[in-house]
């Protein structure tokens, strides 16, 4: 490929997908409300459009029209930074996911992923590990004991579910030999007696999946484990003093942490795109990128089952669960693992 | 040329987030430039072919340690530190150590013969540096992760306070 088609066939593959995570984003909070809505037998958003399908364009009117205010004695490089950091963090991992097999156009070979890295794991854990700095500076720039206390929470907790959440990872690493995302799929490939896939998930790494998922709940702040802003105690948490544009950059930073933790647990643990395929070539190279699509979404629609289901922890509660019960169990699954591979 | 650019700007952007570390008067300031230098290292291990050790910097430093500064930062609430005019002992034994340790530095980055090496040439992807670690130099990692036990023991029995009640768990 010469440097010409390399940039601009990057520059394409770089818009879409920012399109689509950011309409995924928008998606996923109307999809949010309709069903908590509905599991707390209330109807959700229906005003604006079909079924309220519109509501994430009125938000988002609404976001930009409202006053950005600014409260005094705010710690002002911080206080503007902070917000832009957890959405960029939020945003970048995305680069990272692979969504399908190749396509090849024109004889051209296209890799359904931005950038294809042969560490793509553990880069996507250190984009989100510099996300804490996001809510850890907004609580401290503030200048706000209710945001001060959040951002203090919310970065003990999330490096603390961090340890457990590498861990958990590591049994995965270990079957398939590489840190890259592709060749982790790949591994996960074919069957046992022909019909249950073999995805890690079925493969051992059942204890490792939900301490993923626990974890990565933690790690998003997501219901049970969002003490950062429990409303009945700090108001909103960190981002309490946050009006308009900023505090809609978190909501959708925190979004496209769900969205990034949906796709590595269906990359991980789900077999990525593998899934049925048939048909004329056209439906071949599109029946992947739906399959990652479904498990996507099937995750997604899980986080907000549990946020529907699920009252908050106490904060003592959550340290102890993630030093005392979680670590521990990430580091037996490790050895068996590690145990068994060896064999 | 792309490579040697890269390699200044990443240069350029450690020894900047290196002295606004000692500039700046405000703990959390300083501390998030300490997290640039971190970031800035990182790039020039991806540089070096060290995808690996780039990432672990990424993680490890920037990602956890640089974290926990901060955290502790705010949870002090430390304000601004005054300026001092910085001691004479610093100034009188400071400033020609600086030279010399600089000259000393120059001289053996100058006179060592390695020679070039190529990017890539080095050890960097993840499988080499485990053969490294848990072969060729298993005892030396060994010995580092009792010597870390040990700290970590150490920082425990230092933190609780003899004969104080034990808190009750409530669960």
């Amino acid at each position: 490929m010469s440097v010409t088609a390399f940039i601009i066939v990057s520059l394409v593959k770089t818009v879409l997908a920012l399109l689509i995570l950011l309409t995924a984003v928008a998606y996923s909070v109307w999809l949010e409300r309709k069903v908590v809505g509905h599991i707390q037998n209330r109807w959700g958003p229906t005003r604006v459009g079909p079924f309220g399908l519109l509501q994430p364009l009125a938000d988002g009117v609404k976001f930009i029209f409202k006053e950005d205010l600014t409260p005094p004695h705010v710690y002002k490089p911080l206080y503007i930074a902070a917000p832009i950091i957890s959405l960029v963090c939020a945003l970048t991992s995305i680069a990272l996911i692979p969504v399908g097999n190749d396509v090849t156009i024109r004889g051209v070979d296209i890799p359904l992923q931005i950038t294809d890295v042969n560490i793509g794991l553990l880069i996507i854990l250190g984009i989100t590990s510099l996300g804490v700095y996001g809510v850890a500076l907004s609580g401290w720039s503030s200048n706000s004991k209710y945001s001060l206390l959040g951002g203090l929470r919310a970065s003990a907790q999330m490096v603390s579910y961090e340890i457990a959440l590498g861990l958990s990872l590591v049994g995965v690493l270990i079957m398939a030999g590489s840190f890259s995302l592709r060749d982790i799929v790949e591994a996960q490939r074919g069957f046992f007696w022909g019909f249950i896939p073999k995805w890690n998930v079925f493969h051992g790494q059942i204890v490792g999946f939900f301490i993923y998922l626990i974890a990565a709940y933690a790690e998003t702040n997501r219901v049970p484990f969002d003490l950062p802003e429990a409303e009945t105690e700090l108001v909103a948490g960190y981002h309490t003093e946050y009006s308009s544009m900023k505090f809609a950059m978190f909501f959708m930073a925190e979004y496209a942490n769900m969205i990034t933790v949906a796709c590595l647990a269906t990359l991980l643990f789900f077999g990525g795109w593998s899934g049925p395929v048939f048909g004329p070539p056209i439906l071949q190279a599109i029946l992947p990128v739906l399959w990652f699509a479904a498990k996507v979404f099937v995750f997604i629609f899980v986080y907000i089952w549990v946020r529907g289901t699920l009252p908050r922890f106490r904060y003592d509660q959550l340290m102890a669960f993630g030093w005392r019960i979680l670590l521990p169990l990430a580091i037996a699954n490790l050895v068996v693992t590690a145990f068994v591979v060896a064999m | 040329m792309l490579h040697l650019i890269l390699f200044l700007g990443f240069g350029a952007a450690c020894v900047a987030g290196a002295v606004n570390l000692l500039a700046q008067r405000h703990p959390i300031n300083s501390a998030l430039s300490l997290v640039v230098v971190m970031g800035a290292l990182a790039g020039e291990y991806l540089l070096l072919g060290a995808e690996f050790v780039g990432a672990v910097q990424v993680i490890v430093y920037a990602g956890a340690i640089m974290v926990l500064f901060v955290f502790v930062i705010m949870l002090l609430n430390a304000g601004e530190e005054e300026l001092t005019k910085g001691s004479r002992v610093a100034l009188l034994f400071g400033v020609p150590g600086l030279i010399i340790g600089s000259i000393l530095v120059a001289w053996v980055l100058l006179h060592s013969n390695t020679g070039e090496v190529p990017v890539g040439a080095l050890p960097g992807p993840p499988k080499a540096i485990a053969r490294l670690l848990f072969h060729d130099f298993l005892l030396p990692f060994e010995v580092t992760s009792v010597l870390v036990l040990i700290a970590i023991i150490g920082a425990v029995v230092l933190a609780a306070r003899p004969g104080a009640p034990q808190p009750k768990r409530e669960n």
